[in-house]
Formats: C-alpha cells, sequence, structure tokens
C-alpha cells in the first residue's frame, strides 16, 4: 500500500475518522494508568514530599509542547517543499494543541514551584524558553488567523513556524546562558535518578499526552478539511450529509 | 551587483528625504530610555546597574517601530512587485533593502547610544562596550524584522502582529548584547558575548533575505 495515498485530504479525512477514537480510547486508559502509579503507587519523594506529584502532569505536557512544535516545523518544511495542502492543514491543526500543553506545563510548574522554590515564578532558564515557546505559538496562531488569502496564511504560517524552530534551540541556550536555577532533568536516555514506578507513571503520562495531541489534532483537521475543501464534490457532500444528521 | 547597489542607492535616498520619520523613531529611542528614571528612581548605582538593558530594550522597540516601513510604501506603490516581476533574484535586492534599513534606523541608535550611555552614567568603557554590542546585534534585529514586515505586509493590526512575531526571537540579542556590558563591568572578558553576537550577525545574513524573499513573494501573489 502506497502511504502517500494519505496525503490527499480526500482520504486523509475517513483514516482520520476511524483513527480518532482509537487514539482517544488509548489516551484515557494511559491516563487512568499513569494516574493511578502516580497518585497510589509511586512513593512520597524523599526531599520534595507529596508535592512532587504534579510532575506527572507538568512534563508530560512540558515535553509535549516542546515536541509538537518540532512536529510543525516538520509539516511546515515538507508542505512548502512538496505543495502538499495537508501538511498545512496539520501544522495549523497542532497549534492549539500545542500553546495549550505549554501553558499547562507553566501553570503547573508555577504550582509546583511556589512550595518549593518558595515563588510562583522565577527567572529560571527552562521557565522563560518555556514562556517564549508560548510567545512563539501565540504569533503562529495570531499570523495564520489574521491573514485572509487562505494560501497565503498556510505558506506564511510555515515560514514562521520554520523560523521559529531554527530560533528555539538559540533561544534555549541564550536563555540557560543567562540564569539557570531549574533543577536538572531527572531523566535522561542512558541512566534515570527516579524511582522505576514514578518513571513509568511519568512515561505513561507522557504516552496519554501524546494521544491525546494526535486525537485531538486529527479531530480539529478534519474540521479544516471540512472548511477549506467545501468547494469539492465529496467534501460538500459530506458536509450535506452532516447538515442531514444534525 | 548592480541591482544591490541600485536599490541600496534608492532605499537610502528614500529614507533620507523622508527623514523626519527617521528621526521620530530616534526619539521615541530616546523617551523609552529616559522614562525608566522616572519609573525605577535616579539612584546612580541602581541607574549604572540597568543601563545597558534599558538602552537594549529601547533598541528593540525602536527598530520593531521602524520595520513596518520597510516594505510598506514599495509594497502600496507597486515597486514591490515590479522587482519580484524583473530577472534579478529576489535575494539579492532584498538585502540591499535590509541593509539600508539599517543604515537609515539601526545606525543611528549606535551612534546615539554614547548620549544615554552619559545619561546612565555608564563608566566610558561600558560605553564602548555598549556601542560595539550594538553595532554587531542591531543587523540581527533588522534582518529577522525583516522577515516579520514582509509576513505581515498589507494585513490588519500589522504592527502588533510584527511585535508577537519578532519580539521572541530578538531575546537572544537583547541577552548576549546587555550581557557583554555587564561581563565588562563584572571584570570578565566580552569575547564570547560580542563573538555570538557578530556570529548571529552572519547568521541571520546567511538565512534571512531567503526567508524574506519568499515571505515577500506570498504578500505579492
Amino acid at each position: 500500500m502506497n502511504i502517500f495515498r494519505f496525503s490527499s485530504p480526500q482520504t486523509f479525512y475517513p483514516l482520520a475518522g476511524k483513527l480518532i477514537p482509537v487514539f482517544g480510547t488509548l489516551a484515557v486508559l494511559c491516563t487512568i494508568i499513569g494516574l493511578y502509579l502516580g497518585f497510589f503507587v509511586a512513593p512520597t519523594d524523599a526531599v520534595q514530599g507529596e508535592v512532587y506529584r504534579i510532575i506527572y502532569l507538568h512534563v508530560a505536557a512540558a515535553w509535549m509542547s516542546m515536541f509538537i512544535y518540532l512536529v510543525m516545523a516538520f509539516w511546515s518544511a515538507i508542505g512548502l517543499g512538496l505543495g502538499t495542502r495537508l501538511s498545512f492543514y496539520m501544522t495549523q491543526a497542532l497549534a492549539p494543541t500545542g500553546a495549550l500543553f505549554c501553558f499547562i506545563a507553566l501553570w503547573s510548574g508555577a504550582l509546583w514551584g511556589r512550595p518549593t522554590w518558595g515563588a510562583y515564578w522565577v527567572w529560571d532558564a527552562r521557565l522563560t524558553s518555556q514562556l517564549l515557546l508560548l510567545f512563539l505559538y501565540f504569533g503562529f496562531i495570531a499570523l495564520t488567523r489574521s491573514i485572509e488569502d487562505p494560501r497565503r496564511a498556510d505558506k506564511a504560517g510555515a515560514i514562521i513556524a520554520l523560523v521559529g524552530a531554527v530560533n528555539v534551540p538559540i533561544i534555549h541556550f541564550s536563555v540557560k546562558w543567562w540564569s539557570t536555577l531549574h533543577q536538572g532533568a531527572s531523566v535522561s536516555m542512558t541512566k534515570s535518578s527516579m524511582e522505576s514506578s514514578m518513571l513509568w507513571g511519568m512515561l505513561i503520562m507522557a504516552f496519554a499526552a501524546w494521544f491525546y495531541s494526535l486525537a485531538v489534532t486529527l479531530a480539529r483537521a478534519r474540521c479544516i478539511i471540512l472548511e477549506r475543501e467545501r468547494h469539492t464534490d465529496w467534501a460538500a457532500a459530506e458536509i450535506a450529509a452532516k447538515g442531514a444528521k444534525a | 551587483m548592480n541591482i544591490f547597489l541600485a536599490v541600496l542607492r534608492r532605499d537610502l535616498l528614500l529614507a533620507w528625504r523622508g527623514r523626519s520619520d527617521l528621526l521620530v523613531a530616534l526619539a521615541f529611542f530616546l523617551i523609552v530610555a529616559s522614562l525608566f528614571p522616572f519609573g525605577v528612581g535616579a539612584d546612580p548605582v541602581q541607574l549604572r546597574a540597568i543601563g545597558p538593558g534599558v538602552v537594549w530594550v529601547a533598541a528593540l522597540l525602536a527598530s520593531l517601530l521602524a520595520l513596518p516601513r520597510l516594505f510598506a510604501q514599495d509594497h502600496d506603490s507597486g515597486v514591490l512587485e515590479q522587482l519580484l516581476l524583473s530577472p534579478e533574484p529576489a535575494v539579492i535586492w532584498v538585502s540591499a533593502k535590509i541593509l539600508a534599513h539599517w543604515i537609515a534606523t539601526g545606525l543611528p541608535l549606535v551612534l546615539i547610544a554614547p548620549l544615554l550611555g552619559l545619561m546612565y552614567r555608564l563608566e566610558p568603557g561600558a560605553t564602548q562596550v555598549l556601542i560595539a554590542s550594538l553595532a554587531l546585534g542591531t543587523p540581527i534585529l533588522s534582518l529577522i524584522g525583516a522577515i516579520g514586515a514582509a509576513l505581515t505586509l498589507g494585513l490588519r493590526g500589522a504592527g502588533s502582529l510584527l511585535a508577537l512575531l519578532v519580539l521572541p526571537l530578538f531575546v537572544p540579542v537583547l541577552v548576549f548584547g546587555a550581557g557583554a556590558v555587564d561581563a565588562w563591568a563584572g571584570g570578565m572578558s566580552i569575547a564570547p558575548h560580542l563573538s555570538l553576537l557578530g556570529g548571529g550577525s552572519l547568521a541571520a545574513l546567511a538565512l534571512a533575505p531567503f526567508a524574506c524573499a519568499a515571505a515577500l513573494r506570498l504578500a505579492c501573489e
């Protein structure tokens, strides 16, 4: 089977419709298992006490927010290089979820910071990079929403996503140079300083974030496809069928 | 190369003929920088501590304010479309326009910075470092800003959108620019900061004109 078959909005639309319930169910299951491990199985942290448990939400959201920006840059490059409309739809469908996770990471970080550092906000390298990432998401969303011609909006969004992706490592490096107070990363590829049940809870929560992102992005992509392809026969038929059902 | 020089000459001439606009941007720079003592108090020690950062933030805002003029007039008058239709590579004349814009709006900020150094009671050495950092850093502002200006060309609310797009990207310039003066004041080497700013300028010079040309093509489609 040729995988590029699904780069057409018409074939992708029903495929996405079938995948959404799968990813949605997996997201719910992973959230239940991850939170159970995190709140009932994992031991209390020796230094921070119970408050550390916010990590199960915080780390998954922070990872996801950074990863989604990379995926957006990837689809932007594909879209600009190959001229595939679906790539731009995916970029725009991803952005709100990325911004949401960015916000969750900042918010949960603030609530975690208050008891452990004694302040909701400190001007530390990772917090500040995350805040700037949120601004990059806002910039992308604002730019694509304020351009009326959809084709220009697609490509302008792709350009700013790529420019942002080139700048993200530079911003991160500069902010790190500027100040560092945040605790070092507890998880690396080779070794981990965590109890295994804690680690599993965190990883499963990360999978929950993945599946959630996939499900909502596909759902949003389906809406974008219908809106943008409404001049085609199949999309018009699809919209009419939805209207008849409602 | 001919088109580079021709566009550079034309844009500089236009900038010179509309020099009151440039003076407004320069006055904005001075006013923003002189507002801070009213807000934080005139204690010389404190002023010396915040001076470099304030001057850099004011420079960021002043160059942001000047960015919409980079392409707007040529877009309105159709010159941009003619340039895009010409057989010359867009990257060449886009670079010329950005250079002219930097000479007209970035360079004056560098030249007037010693005055602000006096206002903030910076030591002569610190002022020199500040000037060097501005000279190396403001080209990055013009180059990255040009991408934003091209992307928002002709949009409603382009000004505030431009700020949202480019200000987060300006943060590294601010960090290394103001950091250079702080490093000098702390008795450390300023070479890393200035090298990073210079390297950033060269990287932006190599990459930004391409993104900017692509964005201009979109705006004129």
